[in-house]
């Protein structure tokens, strides 16, 4: 069974691909049914994993083996690889389903399917690994098949750039993910999850030099592998990429870029929690790290127009959430908002699809709008959606982001209680983004001049159905999951996947902690309707009052123009002069262009032996003939 | 009366070989004087030939020449031949026109 989870998905990349031959519908429906039996199956792992603890490890090849060092293909199922294993292919499965429709006037079909399965495969590799070097293999494929997927429509010069610009940033973070992958291999001699993790205490003390500073072994280990968490999961200073990676078909983003890829980065942070517990340094860049991202984020989405990158910086937000759990040591509750948060999420990116499907592909909120009559089961997935994601109560993200501020309150330290903090205020800026979303897209006046009401319906069943899947999922996730994730008996369920040094004191959370957050967020919902509803003017006049900090959110605080004068320019600088005075004026001219030039001048002087009159080629035989007759007289 | 002896007989050849070889190239008009001068190398070959055979009482070296005398008049007339095939074609067999194999 495990091992059908693993390769279905592979088997259906593959002849997805090459049913293209028996026309579109084949691919479509081969790929989607190995990836639905995959999501069955590890449903059902899941459950036979949290009610019989069936947990295990096994083996498909061993990779590497070098003497003591062994490195194997395997699938490692334990709690943590089989709740992943179930939002991967779970959402996955619905936009495989979903895509069906969404695509179905696109003329690559076979290959946009083929794609996400590749992505399905490398995904389920990554999580299911058993050591850092298939995690690596993982970590690549995702990358690669997120590239592909970005630059799905090719001929748009703006998805290319995109796709470009997302594999060059995750190089950055992927680079260090590398070099802390190098360290562990050149200090513990080993990548297998089990051996490193035992190793670490004996090595929670050992200092190494690094470019000339005295640092902790474990911090430089930590922080590098965060690096690469932060490119994959688009955390501040490298989460330029995913807003820019909206240009993908929208089943991509609902799929790669808020549900699973992305949360890859929390993956790793809570997969080395071993590691990660044993610096309290790296512990604490990572909360700050998930602090300034959530913060930032939010405070981008608010003045946004585009839909999906309302969302996209939405997701941006919540990743950061999750990071600052893992920071302050609260694994179990980022991967439970991980968990919450790929349905939600996947389910508002699948509804802004059908929305831009039905308005020919317009993707500003500032052209649509008052068209709920038209969609209304849009906009209930839409709504639904935004509620469990602002963390209205009950839903499933009001059990997610609540723990996420309780846990970081419970940490009782600084950076707990400035996490605390920084979480509530921006779960109100989420809930305003959120709510203005939907009110823009959905009520108001309609103002696409190009595009008449009457002609907008609402989407195909095949769309409304993963839809139908993922509100069930925003609605009850969190209420049926939190005992077995976050509950009292959290232990019972984690069993050693992740480890918490310090046990979190769950005696003395204040009341208005509990109901802060719920309050404000559905406060927000009457604040966001009077602003951009009922009263829009004054929002212009906010806006215009404050024109240099509109300014500064609506261009992203201005960090795709600060990358573009620090790294971008010199960069491109540098290779410019590389090429003209290193490459053309230094090898090309004394190296092939030189050696060429030099053989034409030698050969246009040796074609003047080449007289064509006869006696002079007599005469040179003749003086060949005397100088070998000579050299043989003499030296015989 | 000095005697005339193998020296001699070289000496005459080698002046015939170097009179065919200058022949060849420094002859700037006519293909035909460059046919004559290759008849005269081999002639002075030849007479080195026979004057060794006699001087070395063996006959093989006459017999040997018999037979280049043959090869010679065939070549001659191979050449003769191309030469009046030339001519055809170009209408001229002037050495300094004959330059087609130059680079």
């Amino acid at each position: 069974m495990e091992y059908s989870i693993l390769f279905l998905p592979l088997i259906g990349a593959i002849f997805g691909y090459l049913a293209k031959y028996f026309g579109d519908l084949t691919s479509q429906l081969l790929t989607t049914f190995f990836v639905c039996v995959s999501a069955i199956l590890s449903i059902v792992l899941f459950y036979n994993g949290i009610f019989h603890g069936t947990y295990g490890n096994y083996l498909i090849y061993q990779w590497i083996a070098s003497g003591n060092f062994v490195v194997n293909w395997s699938i490692n199922i334990d709690p943590l690889s089989s709740i992943m294993l179930v939002v991967v292919s779970v959402v996955s499965a619905l936009v495989h389903i979903y895509s069906i429709g969404y695509m179905k006037d696109d003329p690559n079909k076979p290959r946009f399917m083929s794609y996400l399965s590749l992505f399905t495969f490398a995904m389920l590799v990554l999580v299911v690994s058993d050591n850092f070097l298939q995690l690596f293999f993982g970590w690549e494929g995702v990358g690669l098949s997120s590239y592909l997927l970005i630059g799905f429509w090719y001929k748009k010069e703006s998805a290319n750039k995109a796709a470009i610009k997302a594999f060059i940033v995750n190089r950055v973070g992927d680079f260090g993910f590398a070099i802390g992958i190098f360290l562990i291999f050149m200090f513990f001699g080993t990548l297998n999850y089990n051996e490193v993790f035992q190793l670490v205490p004996e090595f929670s003390q050992e200092k190494i030099n690094f470019l000339g500073f005295n640092l902790n072994l474990i911090t430089l280990i930590c922080l590098f592998l965060f690096a690469g968490a932060m490119g994959k999961s688009a955390q501040f200073f490298l989460h330029t990429w995913l807003p820019d990676a909206m240009e993908g078909p929208t089943p991509v983003s609902a799929l790669i870029h808020a549900a699973t890829m992305v949360t890859a980065g929390v993956f790793l942070v809570v997969r080395c929690s071993p590691i990660f517990e044993y610096s309290q340094v790296a512990l604490n860049f990572v909360a700050i790290i998930g602090m300034l991202t959530a913060f930032f984020a939010a405070s981008v989405a608010i003045v946004q127009n585009d839909i999906k990158r309302i969302i996209a910086y939405s997701t941006c937000s919540q990743l950061g959430y999750m990071f600052f759990a893992a920071g302050v040591g609260a694994y179990h509750v980022a991967i439970f908002h991980l968990f919450t948060h790929a349905f939600f999420k996947a389910l508002l990116f699948l509804g802004s699809g059908s929305v831009i499907h039905s308005l020919n592909n317009e993707q500003d909120i500032r052209n649509m709008g008052g068209i709920w009559k038209q969609m209304p089961f849009t906009w209930i997935a839409m709504i639904v959606g935004t509620l469990a994601l602002t963390g209205f109560p009950f839903l499933s993200g009001y059990y997610s982001k609540d723990a996420i501020i309780e846990f970081a309150y419970l940490k009782g330290t600084n950076i707990g209680y400035f996490a605390t903090s920084v979480g509530i205020m921006t779960a109100l800026l989420t809930a305003i983004y959120s709510w203005r979303l939907i009110l823009k897209t959905f009520h108001g006046k309609f103002n696409n001049e190009s595009l008449s009401k009457s002609k907008i319906h609402e989407s195909g069943i095949i769309i409304i159905f993963p839809l139908v899947i993922l509100i069930l999922g925003s609605i009850f996730a969190g209420y049926l999951f939190k005992d077995f994730l976050i509950g009292h008996h959290y232990v019972d369920f984690w069993k050693d996947s992740i480890l918490i040094l310090q046990a979190f004191n769950h005696s003395h959370i204040p009341m208005w902690l509990l109901y802060i957050t719920p309050l404000l967020v559905t406060l927000a919902i009457p604040l966001s309707y009077f602003l951009y509803i009922k009263n829009d003017r004054l929002l212009e006049r906010i806006k215009t009052k404050n024109e240099l900090l509109y300014k500064f959110l609506l261009n992203k605080w201005y960090f795709d123009e600060l990358y573009d004068s620090i790294f971008v320019k010199p960069v491109k600088a540098i290779g410019s002069f590389l090429w003209k005075s290193g490459d053309i004026k230094t090898i090309d001219r004394f190296g092939p262009d030189g050696i060429s030039k030099i053989v034409k001048i030698i050969s246009k002087k040796s074609t003047k032996f080449q007289s064509g009159y006869i006696y002079d080629y007599a005469f040179v035989m003749l003086i060949g003939l005397s100088l070998l007759l000579t050299i043989f007289i003499f030296y015989k | 009366m000095i005697e005339i002896g193998l020296g001699h007989y070289l000496t005459l050849g080698a002046i015939i070989f170097s009179l065919g070889t200058l022949g060849i190239f420094l002859n700037r008009k006519n293909v035909i004087v460059i046919l004559m001068s290759v008849e005269l190398i081999l002639l002075a070959v030849n007479i080195n030939l026979v004057s060794f055979s006699i001087y070395l009482q063996d006959i093989s070296g006459q017999i040997f020449t018999m037979l280049i005398l043959t090869v010679a008049a065939a070549e001659a007339a191979i050449g003769l031949a191309i030469i009046v095939a030339y001519y055809r074609n170009k209408g001229s067999i002037r050495v300094e026109e004959i330059d087609e194999m130059k680079g």
